[in-house]
């Protein structure tokens, strides 16, 4: 056979397996090495909400995706050029996922009787799938690591762990990716806790690449040539700790500690787990009997002086409810976080959604507006933090945070900022002037009131969820109450003075204007950028600020014939937009399940309308 | 050092809780504890915040001139602990009911017990709910006949002693609405033990339960049906100063000194700083008519607070890491140039 070394932009690679099989770590571990070689890259891991769901089932199959390129990368990649596939249940659920031209590596040894049936399968998987077209390339994996670790000492239990790494290798030799990036991430790992298990991960990762080199099955390979990048230190970071890090960067740029009161739930509780380290920049954080603890526990550190934070997901939200409302009568500064997931109720707990839009929005008693604003990349999470924490801590207000499963888990590399390019945070702390101090006198231009710190001199004040005036006296009095509750929305209008303008991609204006917000950037804009070189007449917007709207929405909206908003619920954006700025007509494309747009379905929507 | 009289911790609202309500004589407790405590432990008056729930008692912060935070139904518990967490230095007060605490926010009541967070947690308990007007209460009698029981409660209640022994507190004690001075010296005294003291406040109310404590608070038997507990003092109690407390086999007994050959010398002798969890419950435990009711402290021991823990922890990992700045934090792991 004629070998061929192929030199493409991008490809797309899908690691998936019963979900005790390591494809979690094999997928990070790909796109690290492929971050370092310089590579532009994004992730996508699509995970059972099971730890360890039955073995060979169909439910327990566990999946990364991985997009690596030669350009700008900025989705994990709708179909893939290569699947491994670990067993046949993780053959038969992601089949659906390979490009015309794909390859699927699978571990034979895992296709027995007894895995095909656990899989449903009857006859030849291959006829069966229809994918007797694309190159399967079944290698005796399991049996080959045994093989390779016979003489490790170790029990069969331990050597089939490391079966991952075989498969590793082969996709190393295939996608020409020198492997010395793969061994010093393997000594990085287990150098502390497991140095044992340094050496045979090395030895199974060489063996499966020499495999893949001698076997001569494989008709081509690939090389991606690393990207151009501007120049810098960069590192791959998830969505999550994005977030979590863009909390202590402005902790230290208000001067305010950082206090975080979460309860864990999926997908958002690595954000607690990543602030739970770094207790060296003073980050305190309260793992709280329940979710209202969660935010009560912040909103009490708020009130103390700290920069607050809660996070969650949607069903926790739901249950912060009149604690988000106390936060808005107490006019003090805090930051929710809600990473959202495919609802209601539990609904597919570890699946990617837009669906919790109007529960920011709305989901509260009385006239209760809070600010909302969304992140749209993994790395974006950090400035999105930042900011939700400066808006909060300066304008004395809740902001909350929406992120999404696929932001949260999905990580890229990140360009590193430094901390001097980012804007000092400075809370309007009561001063000697304001005494007597009367806790809700407002600032006329911004609507903000003064944070006196329990603790200092003069400032004894009461907060709670009772109407006041602004004195800080009880008061039903009608119009006062209705002065208040006008006053509280205004303050949040107001935000719209200090937050970007919007900035339209592509054209200008024109026949379509394609509008998105939160996670699915990268998929809008890449299906954008394909139709624009397709000659479509197309601009596009993307909503970081949701409450309030930028200033220069209705503008940017008048410019085109139609607004095609995309977004991962059955309308929630659309039917916002059509509220505030019912002078527009909306069209909508809507995904609810549980997974990322695919680029091609949003290029097809374009296509309809234009 | 500013010397404070109990007018310095009057606001200057008006206080709205009915005439002949149990809080009314609280809220005098505390509002002359303070300057004690202020005294004892050197706190300024600034220091002070003072927070609660939903319901009658919760009004209080109101009604001090300290900070204050009136939080929603059941949630004061979790709304001090952060205060705690976030600023150690504050002197961190809690009001709240018997359904605010022990119902809605059973949960974090328990949690914070447990943790052991350095907060003053004075529960109001006149087993009913009074703000809604009259329904039973997680420490109303079985059988309470109420707005929504009337025909009688079919559950039994919390003892609110047992939860917090239960969950190993360190702190708990007892007072009645009109013992104004007891009440003071169990404020001071949970003022001054670090760690979460719950003081339970016997209350009357005059509108929805009157008579919530009658059978023991009543003047004219008081003194038989209550024992008042004070750290290294014998269990006498009675108008008499003749009965006592004795373990008899695993129970309390109650005894009568000069009786059956009982001297002083038998009556057992308080320890509120013992470690053993369980003559504190017995004591705590203790009803009416088979034994007293105990007020008092009774139980005031030592261990880490969760507050003054988490501060450690920060300290300890802050002197061991490398990452002292955001930047630093940023530029470490794995990360890469590209040139």
């Amino acid at each position: 056979m004629q070998h061929k070394v192929i030199d493409t932009k991008d490809v797309v690679i899908r690691f998936a397996g019963d979900s005790g099989d390591g494809m979690q770590l094999t997928g990070s571990l790909f796109a690290d090495m492929s971050a370092i070689y310089g590579n532009e890259l994004s992730t996508f891991p699509d995970f059972p909400a099971e730890i360890r769901a039955p073995h060979g089932t169909l439910s327990g199959v566990s999946g990364f995706q991985v997009h690596i390129g030669s350009g700008h990368i900025t989705t994990p990649g709708d179909l893939c050029d290569l699947l491994v596939a670990m067993n046949p249940a993780a053959l038969k659920t992601n089949a659906r996922w390979l490009k015309r031209t794909a390859m699927v590596l699978i571990d034979g040894d895992a296709f027995d009787e007894e895995g095909l049936a656990k899989a449903g399968f009857s006859e030849d998987p291959i006829r069966e799938l229809h994918i007797e077209d694309r190159t399967v390339i079944v290698a005796p994996i399991t049996r080959l690591t045994e093989e390779s670790l016979k003489d490790s000492g170790m029990d069969i239990k331990t050597i089939h762990k490391c079966k991952n790494m075989f498969t590793l290798g082969m996709a190393c030799f295939i996608y020409s990716r020198p492997l010395e990036y793969a061994c010093r991430y393997l000594e990085k790992k287990f150098h502390r806790k497991h140095p044992e298990m340094i050496a045979p991960n090395e030895k199974v990762l060489k063996d499966g690449y020499n495999y893949a080199a001698n076997i001569q099955a494989i008709p081509n390979t690939y090389t991606v040539e690393p990207a151009h990048m501007a120049k810098g230190f960069y590192r791959n970071i998830t969505g999550n700790q994005a977030t979590a890090w863009g909390f202590l960067a402005a902790s230290e740029k208000s001067g305010r500690p950082l206090f975080c009161g979460s309860y864990p739930i999926t997908p958002a509780t690595a954000i607690l787990e990543e602030l739970a380290i770094h207790k060296s920049l003073g980050a305190k954080t309260l793992q709280a009997e329940d979710e209202i603890a969660g935010i009560c526990t912040a909103i009490g550190a708020a009130y103390a002086g700290d920069l607050a934070v809660t996070t969650t997901s949607g069903p926790g939200l739901s249950l912060k409810s009149e604690a988000l409302g106390l936060a808005v009568m107490t006019e003090l500064p805090l930051v929710i976080v809600d990473v959202q997931r495919a609802g209601p109720s539990t609904g597919i707990p570890t699946k990617t959604e837009q669906t919790d839009l109007n529960q920011v929005l709305y989901g509260r008693n009385g006239e209760c507006p809070i600010a909302v604003i969304a992140a749209h990349s993994p790395a974006n999470c950090f400035d999105t933090a930042f900011n939700a924490s400066k808006l909060a801590l300066e304008h004395m207000m809740p902001v909350i945070m929406l992120s999404e499963g696929f932001l949260g888990n999905g990580s890229e590399p990140w360009k590193i900022p430094s901390m001097k390019d980012y804007p000092e945070i400075r809370p309007p702390f009561a001063t000697q002037e304001d005494i007597p101090f009367k806790p809700f006198m407002r600032n006329p231009d911004t609507m903000v009131r003064k944070w006196g710190l329990p603790g200092q001199k003069d400032f004894e004040h009461r907060v709670g969820g009772l109407e006041k005036n602004h004195d800080g006296v009880l008061s039903s009095d009608p119009l006062n109450h209705e002065m208040m509750v006008r006053e509280r929305a205004e303050k949040v209008a107001r935000l719209a003075d200090v937050i970007p303008p919007l900035e339209v991609i592509g054209n200008k204006s024109g026949r379509l204007l394609v509008v998105g917000w939160g996670g699915t950037y990268g998929h809008i804009y890449t299906a954008v950028m394909q139709s624009l070189a397709g000659g479509k007449d197309v601009g596009y917007v993307h909503f970081d600020y949701i409450n309030p709207l930028p200033k220069n929405t209705a503008e940017v909206f008048g410019a085109f014939d139609r607004i095609l908003v995309c977004e991962l619920n059955s309308g929630q954006f659309a039917s916002y937009l059509r509220g505030l700025l019912p002078q527009f007509t909306y069209l909508q494309c809507n995904k609810v399940q549980g997974q990322p747009f695919l680029v091609q379905e949003i290029v097809s929507a374009i296509d309809n309308v234009l | 050092m500013e010397k404070y009289t109990f007018k310095d911790f009057k606001s200057d609202q008006e206080v709205r809780w009915c005439p002949g309500c149990g809080d009314h004589a609280v809220l005098a407790a505390l509002q002359r504890a303070m300057p004690r405590v202020s005294e004892i432990l050197g706190y300024k008056k600034e220091r002070y915040v003072v927070v609660s729930g939903i319901g009658c008692s919760s009004r209080l912060p109101y009604y001090m001139d300290t900070y204050g935070f009136h939080s929603i139904h059941g949630r004061a518990t979790a709304v001090s602990t952060g205060i705690k967490v976030a600023n150690p230095e504050l002197s961190v007060w809690q009001a709240c009911g018997d359904g605010d605490a022990l119902a809605i926010g059973g949960n974090h009541f328990i949690h914070a017990v447990r943790r052991n967070i350095d907060i003053n947690i004075i529960l109001f308990n006149n087993r009913i709910y009074g703000l809604t007007k009259g329904q039973y209460s997680p420490t109303s009698k079985f059988g309470a006949i109420t707005k929504t029981s009337p025909y009688g409660t079919v559950e039994h209640p919390f003892n609110p002693g047992s939860l917090v022994l239960g969950a190993k507190g360190t702190f708990f004690a007892r007072g009645l609405d009109t013992e104004l001075k007891l009440n003071e010296e169990i404020m001071v005294a949970a003022a001054v033990h670090n760690g979460t003291s719950v003081m339970e406040m016997l209350t009357n109310c005059v509108i929805f339960n009157d008579g919530a404590h009658a059978e023991i608070a009543d003047r004219a038997y008081r003194e038989d049906r209550t024992i008042v507990l004070r750290h290294g003092e014998k269990m006498i109690f009675g108008r008499n100063r003749d009965k006592g407390l004795v373990l008899d086999g695993l129970k309390l007994k109650v005894v009568t000194i000069g009786e059956k050959g009982i001297t002083e010398d038998d009556i057992l002798t308080h320890d509120a700083h013992s470690d053993n969890i369980g003559i504190h419950m017995m004591l705590a435990d203790m009803k009416y008519p088979e034994y007293p009711v105990a007020l008092g402290v009774i139980r005031d021991v030592n261990d880490i607070t969760y507050d003054a823990a988490v501060r450690m922890q920060v300290e300890q990992v802050t002197e061991k890491s490398k990452i002292h700045c955001v930047d630093d934090l940023l530029h470490s792991g794995s990360i890469w140039e590209v040139k």
